[in-house]
């Protein structure tokens, strides 16, 4: 009964979510005049912290895409029937993040209207500029590998695709953890932990994104996802959450052990206000151990506990990439060691930041735009996970 | 006509004859001033930049003054910088105060572009819009600045601004734009024309002669030799960038 009134307003529910995002959409395209009318004076960016709110949005967005093609490869690398059924809806999920992402990097830029000249202007020792050709390759790739999977005739194309697909998305990520790793100068980056950390933020990431999309599909067409099917995927993300915590607390370590670091570490960990107790409540409690309690912790596989889990994982990634991006550069250059030092320009001193409505809407816009891909092509394609009956077991 | 003509010949060619030496006479005296004066403004507006020269400057810690804020008042002069010190604010040179965290000693210097051999920002600048000139002026062109800011990230000196308002009052000499990145160009624009840096030029002015401005490849430049005879360092050259900005008495 549920279901045929759900399926009498469907259409209506449908528009109605559609007019949301393109509501928030525009609204983050208000932001975008208002920041290139005014300057980024209308945020809460200045000359010590140049990459605020947006590039946590942005960066976000980025690595989850990628992290979501990981649940294609799984199936079409791995031959993992579950997943397979699933490369599908991971590649729209993907595709629609990236752009979301792209957008929001684009459009926070101070010149967005001379985008063009990152195409015209290449320079090949700037990690930006090979990273501008890998987002480029990942949308041709991410397409190809699409229209290998739902076309018939080109159903055999659709491993060395995603096999190509597999190893774009590794470098891809790699390149995204290299914009930090290769600042040498800055204590919170130049680390070359931070690629692969960035790659298993992504497996993580994207497998909560794709967890919550696939939930609200299901709930949407009324169906119930296999129970089996939805335990192997759930573990895969208390496997992935774990993971990036040991890497994150590797990074940390190793940070603390070399005196110059420890004091960033402190500021980071202990002293530095916000910074700490977003680390610790946003990124390791609420982001890591409660969903790993949600997951480990015995009781009866259902949607709702994966669900919260992974919207708890993805509350987690914005407080850790908060930290990492606002928080590293926050804590002053270290130009004279050994020295304490001020200056009109904050020299020695912990920067000021706190995000204005226009770059927090900027970055909503993106997330929006995200959106408002996934729940259109999802409707367009017929991208819904088609289990055959007992597939799961099967394969365990 | 014919005679008048015969008549006139000898003449003509006395005149001609005048006419070339003393051109000839005026080049002799001429050609030493010019090349004097050639050597006194490094190159013609029309010859290409030369990697002959690397221009950089010496500042003599102990001489530069704790109160004294000239240097920073004449870029901001020289450039149209509005002189604000917001957190938004453009500075292209600062006066940074230093206290030696063990010793307790306390001094003060100007800090700005540095002007690197291997400068980070130039690395990672996804447009070349940073980059260094043969003669080691490390500029932003701002046409192509897309205002990414990595360069800003990059950039160990903390050297850069981002301009986050519109501009008005800019100076013809020097442009600038909201939306992109700028630093210190070395007053560029004055070298090009045979000058020196407005800081320098203000130091000197105040007495203190803080700051010694030259051509880092000549080994008879002023510069060249005060670096041969004292001790000077480059800031955090443990980077190995080669800054064309060097410290004594730090």
């Amino acid at each position: 009964m549920q279901s045929k009134t759900f399926s009498r307003y469907e259409s209506r529910y449908f528009y109605a979510l559609v007019a949301l995002g393109a509501l928030f959409v525009f609204l983050g395209y208000l932001a975008m005049h208002t920041m290139e009318e005014h300057g980024h004076i209308v945020t809460g960016m200045n000359n010590q912290i140049v990459w605020g709110i947006p590039h946590v949005f942005a960066i976000f967005m980025i690595v989850a895409a990628s992290g979501v093609l990981n649940i294609g490869s799984i199936g079409t690398i791995f031959g993992q029937k579950p997943y397979k059924a699933r490369s599908p809806l991971a590649g729209l999920v993907a595709i629609a993040l990236l752009v979301g992402g792209l957008a929001v990097l684009m459009l926070d830029l101070g010149r967005p209207d001379r985008i063009i000249i990152a195409a015209t202007h290449f320079n090949p020792t700037s990690v930006f500029a090979w990273n501008i050709f890998l987002y480029s390759g990942f949308f041709t790739l991410a397409a190809l590998y699409l229209w290998t999977m739902l076309e018939k005739r080109m159903n055999v194309w659709s491993k060395p695709v995603g096999l190509a697909m597999f190893a774009w998305r590794v470098i891809l990520t790699s390149g995204t953890g290299m914009i930090f790793a290769f600042l040498v100068v800055r204590q919170a980056y130049g680390s070359a932990l931070l690629p692969p950390m960035f790659i298993v933020l992504s497996f993580a990431w994207g497998m909560a994104v794709f967890l919550v999309v696939q939930a609200a599909m299901y709930a949407w067409n009324n169906k119930t996802l296999d129970p089996a099917i939805l335990s192997r995927m759930k573990n895969l993300l208390g496997l992935f959450v774990v993971s990036s915590l040991y890497l994150v607390a590797i990074y940390h370590m190793t940070n603390l052990y070399f005196a110059k670091q420890t004091g960033f570490e402190y500021f980071i960990l202990r002293d530095g206000g916000t910074y700490p107790m977003v680390f610790w409540a946003g990124y390791v409690l609420l982001g890591s151990l409660l969903p790993l309690a949600l997951i480990y912790l015995p009781s009866r596989v259902n949607s709702k506990v994966v669900v919260s889990a992974s919207l708890l994982v993805i509350i987690g990634s914005f407080a850790l990439l908060y930290v990492f991006i606002l928080g590293g550069q926050a804590y002053p250059l270290s130009i004279f060691p050994g020295y304490e030092v001020s200056s009109s320009f904050r020299d020695g001193e912990i920067a000021k930041y706190a995000p204005s409505l226009p770059e927090i809407m900027l970055g909503v816009g993106g997330l929006a735009i995200a959106f408002l891909i996934t729940i259109i092509s999802t409707r367009v394609i017929n991208s819904i996970p088609h289990d055959a009956a007992a597939v799961a077991k099967n394969d365990d | 006509m014919n005679e008048v003509n015969l008549d006139t010949k000898p003449n003509l060619d006395r005149r001609d004859f005048l006419t070339k030496s003393s051109i000839g006479l005026a080049g002799l005296a001429i050609a030493p001033g010019m090349m004097l004066f050639d050597l006194a403004h490094g190159r013609a507006q029309d010859e290409a930049v030369s990697n002959k020269v690397r221009w950089g400057m010496l500042i003599d810690n102990t001489k530069c003054e704790s109160g004294c804020n000239d240097c920073v008042t004449a870029c901001n002069t020289e450039n149209g910088l509005s002189g604000g010190t917001k957190p938004t604010d453009s500075q292209w040179i600062r006066k940074v105060q230093l206290k030696d965290t063990l010793t307790g000693h306390v001094s003060s210097l100007p800090m700005m572009c540095q002007h690197c051999e291997h400068p980070p920002c130039v690395d990672v600048c996804p447009t070349q819009a940073s980059f260094k000139r043969a003669d080691g002026i490390v500029l932003v062109d701002k046409h192509i600045c897309i205002g990414c800011r990595y360069c800003v990230m990059a950039c160990p000196y903390q050297a850069r601004s981002f301009v986050h308002e519109v501009l008005t009052d800019q100076k013809t000499e020097v442009p600038r734009g909201k939306g992109t990145v700028e630093s210190c160009t070395l007053c560029v624009h004055r070298i090009d024309k045979g000058g020196t840096t407005a800081c320098a030029e203000a130091c000197s002015k105040a007495g203190h002669e803080a700051i010694l401005f030259g051509d880092l490849n000549d080994p008879e430049s002023a510069i060249s030799k005060r670096i041969r005879s004292v001790a000077s360092i480059q800031v955090r050259a443990d980077l190995g960038l080669n800054t064309g900005v060097r410290y004594e008495g730090i």
